[in-house]
């Protein structure tokens, strides 16, 4: 642990999850940076927007079912979610589809609040 | 900020994404996102249009292995590794539009 | 000024490990430091010393092996991601070490840039 530093740490998501492992590799990266007490936000875009799809049944594919693990963030003082529109509505997605809380952004605002970051982690 | 594309614009919509986002900064291609920058690609409008807010730099050893570097468009910037090393220094942050 | 570097693909497969390595001894000869480099996802079969690539190709976990005895640069494989591959300390190549997720979120905290190299 790093005592008195906390810096602004961005995790990019942009893969759907199972067809590849960076979504829940990801996922493992928050959990621990959580620990660590920095400020840390998630930005879902292009087809990372599928991680937070509701529903997902994973025991056709004899996978683990990671997507509760959002829900719990918040448990974790991880409570910034963000979500591009430009990339929700390129796959017929709204909010009302998403398993969690998040703040949708524009592609602009997204920019902007990625400018501000110290760290920006994509996987 | 440096934005750094590595993927071609033809396999995937990274470049896409980080021309959508991006703020101002600089947009580095490496690896097979240097097509994008090829004269004729059809990336290339794209390209040029975010000039006008974005520097656009190529990475030059992978474009020369990738046998493009004499016909990339006009307003690029070819940069080596150094150069590369440079960009990250000079920009307060960077992102990996992988 | 101190680079945290990050790997998520392996050798051969994907052009990250050689970009990074390359960005690497760019950033050393320019007067940088490379605090980590972190190894990730698949990024930990760079550490494999069982890889036995052919004589007319580079040697990429080698070359990372002899980048860090020479700049002594801390060359850190994931363990839960490594375990998931069959990377152990039994078949660590030199100058690699295993540890927790935790070391890249420390790289990301005491460096000046973190850059990543992927797919």
């Amino acid at each position: 642990m790093t005592e008195g530093i906390a810096k602004k740490f961005m995790f990019v998501n942009r893969s759907a999850p199972y067809g590849t492992v960076y979504a829940l590799e990801s996922l493992e990266v928050v959990l621990i940076s959580a620990a660590f007490d920095q400020d840390v936000s998630l930005v879902f875009v292009d087809d990372g927007v599928w991680q937070l799809k509701k529903g997902q049944q994973t025991k056709g594919i004899e996978t683990k079912n990671f997507s509760p693990t959002y829900r719990a963030l918040e448990g974790y003082d991880v409570e910034k979610l963000y979500v591009e529109r430009e990339s929700l509505e390129a796959r017929g997605l709204d909010e009302g589809d998403l398993l969690v809380d998040v703040t949708v952004l524009s592609s602009g605002e997204l920019g902007r609040l990625m400018d501000e970051q110290d760290v920006v982690l994509s996987f | 900020m440096l934005h750094i594309v590595n993927k071609s614009p033809l396999e995937r919509p990274s470049l896409d994404a980080c021309l959508r986002i991006a703020g101002p900064g600089t947009v580095l291609l490496i690896e097979d996102a240097v097509y994008a920058a090829a004269r004729g690609s059809a990336a290339a409008p794209r390209l040029a249009e975010a000039m006008q807010r974005l520097k656009v730099c190529v990475l030059l050893p992978d474009a020369e292995a990738r046998a493009i570097a004499d016909r990339l468009i006009d307003g690029v910037t070819t940069v080596d590794y150094a150069g590369f090393v440079d960009l990250v220094a000079g920009h307060p942050n960077c992102q990996s539009w992988l | 000024m101190k680079f945290g570097i990050l790997v998520n693909e392996g050798p051969y497969q994907h052009q990250a490990s050689d970009s990074a390595y390359l960005f690497c001894r760019a950033a050393l000869a320019r007067g940088h430091e490379i605090h980590r480099v972190f190894f990730y996802h698949d990024g930990v079969n760079n550490s494999s010393r069982l890889t036995e690539p052919p004589q007319d190709d580079r040697n990429v976990v080698a070359r990372w092996s002899k980048l860090a005895a020479d700049h002594g640069i801390d060359l850190v494989v994931c363990v839960a991601a490594a375990l998931r591959r069959g990377i152990k300390d039994d078949n660590l190549a030199p100058g690699f070490r295993i540890s927790g997720l935790g070391q890249l979120v420390e790289s990301g905290i005491q460096s000046d840039r973190l850059v990543v190299f992927g797919d």
